[in-house]
């Protein structure tokens, strides 16, 4: 999962300079938009694969078996796919600042803040529809169709979180943050009220 | 075919109700002050907008409904309302581009209200494509019930965003009064009843249909365990 999703954004890094041209386009407009991209397409090729294991190796039986709370389950799932999509943002940020030649003022904290908010965003829903997607025929087709419609206030809000803050002056994201704060909360209670239905079948 | 329309009799109040609407929606009302007569596609907008709204709250009642007593029936009532619904959000952003051609001067704008229907059309979309590509049943009745509810965060979110951000949207409804001279709010609450009426004859058809669907697969499978069994 985690070497997937580091090849694939770096793989994103490279297409993305390709397909933009800096000598016809100010990058620093469209660097938020292709950032979140990038780790958006990483993120669902990761999180899709969050249960791919459990189904042909049968594990999920066990897992489901095991005593304890099954929101245990869904809250580690959830954990191990935020840590890896922090990881890999982590990572790949300096190397797209430096390939698209983004001007750095220096906002770590902020910027630190978007990420994993964003992270958090992606990777919610992404556990509870990639379990949904592990038992269905066509659970792949099925993950993407959902997980794109229901990230877009995620894209929204990060991408112009993220202009706001690497904007030189600085522009005010709080308004964008408090909605992504609001959609994590959100999305984080609804799937811990469901996910205890999803294994009754 | 006597038969049927002696159980249905009850189907063609709609009609009565239909033609007052469309005589009020275009004869027994004035032009807008400012767009002219193109200001009467709000009354098959609104109206297929609040059909919608409905449309939407039975399907997430019904999911929920079906997620406490897993019975077949809350099943079907949340399958048939998501598909009307997601026609009717069809006719608001058909009807809704059409007039904002006319009276902005845009087919499309990023507005709150705008993108909030659009992004509801499109879970809907997967909604019904998670249920065509699901052939375990009990699955599938549980998963759509639980994309049901994640999905219907955004019913109240569409209808507050016009009064949570600057929109181009007119806010009618608010805690003062209808924002509405009575002439335009007579074909317009009109428009309202009919489409429900609509509604709900298109649910009793729907329902009925969705019945005979399971049971030729019921009556497949137990034919097919015959044949296994022989």
């Amino acid at each position: 999962m985690w070497v997937t999703m580091m090849a694939f954004v770096i793989m994103i890094v490279f297409m993305f300079a390709f397909a933009v041209d800096a000598g016809q386009v100010r990058l620093s407009l469209v660097f938020p938009g292709i950032l979140w991209m990038a780790f958006l397409f990483a993120g669902m090729i990761g999180i899709s694969r969050t249960y791919a294991h459990e189904v042909p190796e049968d594990t999920l039986t066990g897992l489901i078996l095991a005593p304890g709370d099954r929101m245990a389950i869904f809250l580690a799932k959830l954990t191990t796919a935020f840590l890896f999509m922090m990881g890999m943002e982590l990572i790949a940020t300096p190397i797209f600042f430096a390939l698209f030649n983004e001007p750095w003022n220096g906002a770590w904290g902020s910027l630190l803040l978007v990420l994993a908010l964003g992270a958090l965003g992606i990777v919610e829903l992404g556990t509870l529809l990639s379990a949904i997607s592990a038992n269905l025929k066509s659970g792949e087709m099925i993950f993407t169709m959902l997980m794109f419609p229901f990230e877009i206030p995620v894209l929204i809000t990060t991408v112009e979180g993220t202009h706001a803050i690497l904007s030189q002056p600085a522009g005010n994201p709080w308004l964008w943050l408090h909605g992504l704060m609001a959609y994590d909360a959100i999305f984080l209670a609804l799937p811990l009220l469901l996910y205890d239905y999803l294994w009754e079948v | 075919m006597r038969r049927v329309f002696a159980k249905d009799w009850w189907i063609w109040t709609v009609l009565p109700v239909m033609l007052i609407a469309l005589y009020f929606d275009f004869v027994g009302s004035p032009n807008d002050a400012q767009l002219g007569a193109s200001a009467r596609i709000l009354y098959f907008h609104i109206g297929s907008a609040s059909v919608a709204g409905i449309a939407f709250t039975v399907t997430a009642i019904a999911s929920i409904g079906y997620l406490i007593q897993r019975t077949v029936v809350w099943d079907i009532w949340a399958a048939a309302s998501a598909e009307i619904g997601t026609v009717f959000t069809t006719m608001i952003l058909v009807s809704g581009t059409i007039w904002g051609r006319v009276a902005w001067g845009a087919w499309w704008t990023w507005d709150p209200r705008l993108t909030a229907t659009l992004i509801l059309w499109i879970i809907f979309a997967g909604y019904l494509l998670l249920r065509e590509w699901s052939d375990n049943f009990e699955r599938r009745a549980t998963y759509s019930a639980i994309i049901a509810l994640i999905a219907y965060v955004d019913v109240p979110i569409d209808y507050m965003t016009i009064r949570w951000w600057r929109s181009i949207h007119p806010v009618i409804f608010t805690n003062q009064g209808i924002n509405m001279p009575v002439s335009m709010q007579i074909p317009m609450f009109l428009s309202m009843g009919a489409m429900t009426l609509v509604f709900i004859v298109w649910m009793a058809v729907r329902m009925r249909l969705m019945r005979a669907e399971l049971g030729v697969g019921d009556l497949k499978n137990a034919i097919r365990a015959h044949i296994e069994g022989q």
